[in-house]
């Protein structure tokens, strides 16, 4: 196990949020400015922290880095068991930046209830952060509820019109989502336990299980609910148009950038490998929704009024994609999901901050009440316009890369399946473009818009990292992409023999001391009783 | 030649320089001299290249800059391969050729809007040469792109720029317009150019274009069955259609005349829009051998040559005209692909590359002269007040209509005798088109420098209509409004030196492809197309000389014949122009009006676009607004009819719970409330009562226990 120097990074990364939460909390409500500087600090101090999982990960070891393993509930086998690999600290790293990114854009923007405003972000910094660490799952799925509660309340409290309706909605289907993967995880354990005797929610474990087909396809069953709703997937979208519209600005570009992600997260560290067998026969499932939601999520985008409406739908359609690479179950694809939910991180999230812009100035989302504005604020303009083109995937920008990975990965799995979500370039093209236009170009019609300011210097600040990694992921995506080869090959190992990588050396990826036998890459279902679990390190 | 990512980059770094500065702080004095140098730079450096290329025995030279993909593993036919895809430059005789043409063309075109864009604020004005260096910056990785996913880059990069400088008097609706549609059309062919990229990986395991061929070229020549080949290369078909504007793609590029002028020769006519027949040069070795693609190729091309030169025969606004011959010229490049002639396509390209940025930035000086005006009707007798911009284009106009000893004859010529070879129908088709070419250009040469003055009176200072003018221009193109509109005016040098430049190589840059006809005679080869074979056949196969034999097989006589007949076709184009616009105008309005209903189809560009308006746009929005409702009322209705319908349950269940659940308990409370009435009634609190009741009592067991036993 490398990088294990004894030192808590994840925990540290994790509460340094949550320290501010709790400072907060001593802070007088009235002195705003205060409550501001600490947040900000905290998150900024929450990103720097998190900086050695860029610098420190170790991309040659296919085990788990910067492990930390304490007792919980004993009686039960739960332990604090935290570990990341390149695909979980890239997310991590994301969730930190765009969280530092959400506090930043706040500072004028609330004015109501400020104190406990900071602290639900930070808390639900802390809680996102949770969730990725997380190699138990019930560590994991105590996080993934944890994260419910700011979120309903920031909608709830800070949010526009119907903002009730909204956060309520977005509270309640989540959880109906989640006491389903609930029951699935409780299988899991307890299918653990029978065949070997012990009870551990460690989720390294559970990679190595070979589940009786059916009992399989019930947990995948009750994961996808859990995943899907968060995703959102086709049928299952219908909140976040609601939740987004909503938010505040911080709240949509949290839920956007990070939140969604939650849900890929889940496909990809539990679905694919504890379910491998499952996974393999929802395929077509899978992909026909990924497909609809592509095609469909674009379509009533482009019926959208509403800016954030808009914004929220082509979100359905991106993270249609996302989950399409993910189901092409071979490593261009999957490498390709991942990168992919960085880029709608980095885009939707930077489309979500943009409008939060002029809602500020305006206190409208209504398309029809904007337009000229490139005539009066020229440099959101033009970031407006590189962020419009990193989400409708123009090459040399990161969502491109992102894109050509799912697209391709998919096609050596069906052609007919990447013709039809290949539809979506040209949609997404005619979407953004259209709503770019109604915006941006034409004359000042509306003399509201005559004087509106142009982007400030903390708003530039919000907008340089994106703008930046948006060309980074673009043209040099190699050091994103590398560090994801473990991760990849981790998934890979399980639910496809085929293709393994060409850069990580050992095949062991996924275990902590790598032993898995040749017996876990044949996964056929009669053989599903026969469990072989190495006797590990940290095993009882 | 290791510094030819150079030629791409320095332009990039103009544009960076000019957007992430200028904008800001630059003047345009500044700006336009760093959006010229970098331009400057990127010539020399390629002439620089071209000549280390010419020098070189192996004319190829790949250049690898770092990993952009790093490798994926991936399956395909073969098995397990790798999908990666390099920051790789390619230079060889082709791309050699196109970043000639690029940088060149586009350094003069950067030294012609200098001068053309000076009305603008200077905003705009380096926003405009942001924009036009970063074009070329994307153009030139186009063409130099040794992969196609590097080329793709470069592909829709362009197609950026290519929107944001249609779209650059943004406040204008028409003109923003052009810009989407021109972006959304394109994207449609690049559905078809990725497609066509995966499985160019699927089949062969590379992205790369000189792997793609080698392995290409030992596979079967396709012509009995559509196989895997002709579907790659009519894939990547879809995506030439859609940048090079041809049936039934070509729409956007008329309305890309929305565009500034500079704009409209640089992008939509010399270099981007020929982006689609280089791209099918850059895989010759795959449509080699897939001759169904072929016979596609050349009869779209064919047809859409023909097409647009008819509807370029009634148009009035200047632009428009030029941009239906670009689509048409366009066809002709395809035409000559089609057919196997690659040499010969590249060749139109170059020649066209300068007649028609050429004859572009010259109507564009002619706008200038006119105030911004485009209506060929208005104009009228330019000869007179701007001699150099007249000669000059006419050398243009004698080039593009085939006018021998200029470029336009050469490389039609070759193309019209591969035609020949390959179709005698075909070469009807381009013939006719060529006699079509030399009748409307010399109708828009005419119409604008001969006969009489037709535009606006124009006055002196004192004059007020002047000012009038002037404020009507200020708010049509948003010109800072510093001058007077003192009538046609010859253009400064900055814009007249360019067309000069341009007019030199419109009339000679023929003279590298000179036909067998007469080059045998006097000895020369056809140079170009020599110099050019290296890039359309693999290393390992002489496939081309299959080309080079049909052509030969083409007697002198026949090929003299020919040759004459197009001259000829030209000839009488010219020459009716001539008679309807010279000798008697009335004529042509006479024409039209008796032939109102082909003319108003013409007119109307065969309705073409309100057939796209009323299908494909209208069902797409009208599946969007359909899909909105649906996701209105039925998905999301049934999220909310579960939300209430658990209010409902919970309200029938607060009823049952108040009434039947609670009832039940409030009842046996009542039960016992009344049961107690009763009990109560014998707790009198008297002792003789409760002595009767005990005695009573007593009776009772002392009988029930005789009863019992006695009985039993």
């Amino acid at each position: 196990m490398s990088n294990n120097a004894n030192f808590p990074l994840l925990t540290l990364i994790m509460f340094t949020p949550l320290a501010g939460a709790v400072l907060l909390l001593f802070v007088n409500k009235n002195s705003t400015n205060a409550i501001r500087w600490i947040a900000n600090g905290f998150a900024g101090l929450g990103f720097l922290v998190s900086l050695p999982l860029w610098f420190w990960l170790d991309m040659a070891t296919p085990d788990w880095q910067f492990v930390e393993r304490h007792e919980w509930i004993p009686s039960i086998g739960a332990e604090y068991l935290v570990g990341v690999d390149g695909f979980s600290s890239l997310l991590i790293l994301l969730a930190t930046l765009m969280g530092l990114i959400a506090i930043l854009s706040s500072w004028t923007a609330i004015t109501t209830r400020v104190k406990e405003y900071y602290i639900f972000l930070l808390v639900l910094q802390t809680g996102m952060i949770g969730a990725f660490v997380s190699l138990d799952f019930l560590l994991f799925f105590l996080f993934w509820e944890v994260m419910l509660v700011p979120m309903y309340f920031l909608i709830g409290i800070w949010g526009s019109a119907n903002r009730l309706y909204s956060a309520i909605k977005f509270f309640l289907f989540t959880l109906v989502g989640s006491v389903v993967m609930l029951l699935g995880i409780l299988a899991v354990y307890f299918y653990h336990h029978e065949v070997t005797g012990i009870y551990s929610f460690d989720i390294t474990r559970f990679h190595q299980l070979n589940m009786p087909f059916d009992l399989q396809w019930w947990v995948f069953l009750a994961f996808f609910l859990g995943f899907a709703v968060k995703v959102p997937m086709f049928p299952f979208h219908t909140w976040l148009p609601d939740a987004h519209t909503d938010a505040p600005t911080a709240g949509s570009v949290i839920l956007a950038a990070v939140l969604l992600k939650m849900g890929t997260y889940g496909f990809i560290r539990f679905s694919l490998p504890i379910l491998p067998e499952a996974t393999r026969a929802a395929v077509p499932w899978v992909v026909t929704l990924c497909i609809i939601g592509i095609v469909y999520g674009a379509l009533v985008a482009m019926a959208q009024r509403d800016w954030k409406r808009l914004v929220a739908y082509s979100s359905v359609s991106h993270m249609g994609m996302v989950m399409l690479g993910m189901f092409a179950l071979n490593a261009v694809g999957i490498t390709g999901s991942i990168v992919q939910q960085i880029n709608h991180g980095i885009s939707t999230g930077g489309l979500f901050l943009l409008v939060g812009v002029v809602y500020e100035r305006r206190h409208t989302r209504e398309i029809s009440e904007y337009g000229g504005l490139s005539k009066v604020m020229p440099a959101y303009a033009a970031i407006f316009l590189v962020m419009t083109m990193s989400s409708i995937g123009l090459p040399a920008l990161n969502g491109f890369i992102g894109e050509i990975l799912i697209l391709q990965g998919i096609f050596v799995v069906n052609k007919i399946w990447a013709a039809f979500a290949a539809t979506g370039i040209v949609l997404g093209a005619a979407y953004m473009l259209w709503l770019y236009q109604r915006t941006m170009f034409g004359t000042v019609d509306n003399p509201k818009n005559e004087n509106l300011p142009d982007l400030n210097l903390r708003e530039w600040a919000t907008f340089i990292p994106l703008l930046i990694l948006a060309v980074w992921i673009g043209l040099y995506p190699k050091p994103f992409i590398d560090r994801l080869d473990s991760s990849v090959v981790r998934v890979m190992m399980r639910v496809n023999s085929a293709d393994v990588s060409l850069n990580a050396g050992a095949p062991g990826a996924g275990v902590q001391s790598p032993v898995v036998s040749s017996d876990l890459l044949t996964l056929d279902g009669d053989t599903g009783d026969v469990i072989e679990l190495p006797v590990r390190g940290g095993a009882r | 030649m290791d510094l030819i990512w150079l030629i791409p980059v320095l332009p990039g770094i103009g544009a960076a320089l000019n957007g992430l500065l200028g904008i800001r702080y630059f003047s345009k004095p500044v700006a336009a001299a760093i959006a010229c140098a970098t331009m400057g730079g990127a010539l020399l450096l390629s002439i620089f290249a071209f000549a280390q290329l010419l020098g070189a025995e192996h004319r190829e030279h790949v250049v690898t800059l770092a990993h952009w993909i790093p490798p994926i593993p991936l399956q395909t036919v073969d098995g397990l391969g790798a999908f990666e895809a390099p920051w790789a430059f390619r230079l060889d005789p082709l791309s050699g050729m196109m970043i000639l043409i690029v940088s060149g063309i586009g350094f003069l075109i950067h030294l012609y809007s200098s001068s053309y864009m000076d009305h603008e604020p200077r905003g705009g004005y380096v926003r405009f040469f942001c924009y036009l260096n970063l074009f070329c910056f994307f153009m030139l990785t186009l063409v130099l792109g040794s992969t196609f996913l590097v080329m793709f880059v470069g592909w829709e990069g362009v197609g950026l720029c290519s929107y944001l400088l249609i779209g650059f008097w943004y406040h204008k609706k028409s003109a923003a317009d052009a810009g989407k549609k021109a972006f959304v059309v394109n994207r449609v062919g690049d559905f078809g150019f990725v497609l066509g990229v995966f499985l160019i990986f699927f089949t062969f395991g590379t992205i790369d274009f000189r792997e793609v061929a080698e392995a290409a070229s030992q596979m079967p020549v396709e012509s009995a069955a559509f196989g895997v080949l002709s579907t790659i290369c009519l894939l990547l078909f879809v995506g030439a259609v859609g940048k090079s504007a041809q049936i039934p793609l070509y729409v956007w590029l008329p309305d890309a005349m929305e565009g500034p002028t500079p704009v409209s020769a640089l992008i939509h006519a010399a270099t981007m829009v020929t982006a689609g027949v280089y791209m099918v040069g850059r895989n010759a070795v795959l449509f080699s051998h897939a001759p169904m693609v072929m016979t596609i190729v050349a009869v779209v091309g064919g047809v859409t040559a023909l097409m647009a030169a008819t509807i370029g025969l009634v148009q009035t606004d200047i632009k428009k005209v030029l941009a239906y011959s670009t689509v048409s010229q366009l066809g002709y490049m395809f035409l000559a692909t089609g057919v196997g002639a690659f040499g010969a396509g590249a060749f139109h390209l170059m020649t066209h590359a300068f007649f028609k940025a050429l004859l572009f930035l010259g109507s564009g000086s002619v706008i200038h002269a006119m105030n911004d005006e485009q209506d060929m009707q208005k104009m009228g007798n330019m000869k007179l007040y701007m001699p150099t911009t007249f000669i000059t284009m006419f050398v243009g106009a004698l080039a593009i209509a085939g006018v021998p000893g200029l470029s336009g004859f050469f490389s039609k010529d070759e193309i019209l005798a591969k035609t020949f070879v390959a179709s005698p129908w075909l070469w009807g088709l381009a013939v006719v088109t060529a006699g079509m070419t030399a009748f409307y250009m010399f109708r828009l040469i005419f119409m604008t420098f001969f006969g009489e003055y037709r535009g606006p009176k124009w006055g002196g200072d004192a004059e007020g209509q002047a000012d009038g003018d002037h404020a009507a221009a200020a708010d049509d193109h948003g010109h800072d409004g510093a001058h007077v509109w003192h009538g046609p005016h010859e253009s400064p040098k900055l814009m007249t030196v360019p067309l000069m430049i341009l007019a030199v190589g419109a009339a000679v840059a023929g003279y590298v492809g000179i036909p067998p006809i007469i080059g045998d005679f006097v000895g020369v080869g056809n140079a170009i197309e020599h110099f050019l074979e290296p890039s359309f056949v693999a290393e390992s196969a002489a496939l081309a000389e299959e080309g080079e034999h049909a052509v030969a097989h083409l007697s002198h006589v026949v090929e003299f014949g020919l040759m004459a007949f197009s001259v000829l076709i030209a000839g009488l184009g010219i020459a009716l122009a001539y008679h309807l616009y010279v000798r008697r105008p009335k004529r042509a309005v006479e024409l039209a009006e008796n032939w109102a209903g082909a003319h108003r189809v013409l007119t109307n560009k065969y309705y073409v676009d309100e057939a796209y308006n009323s299908t494909v746009i209208k069902g797409t929005m009208g599946s969007a607004r359909g899909l909105w409702a649906v996701d209105r009322n039925v998905v999301d209705g049934a999220v909310n009819g579960a939300g209430w319908l658990t209010r409902a349950l919970s309200w029938v269940s607060h009823v049952l719970d108040k009434y039947v659940v609670d009832g039940l308990v409030n009842l046996a409370a009542w039960i016992c409330a009344e049961g107690s009435y009763i009990f109560r009634r014998g707790q009198t609190g008297l002792i003789q009562n409760y002595a009767v009741a005990t005695l009573f009592g007593v009776f009772a067991c002392a009988t029930a226990f005789l009863v019992v036993r006695f009985m039993g």
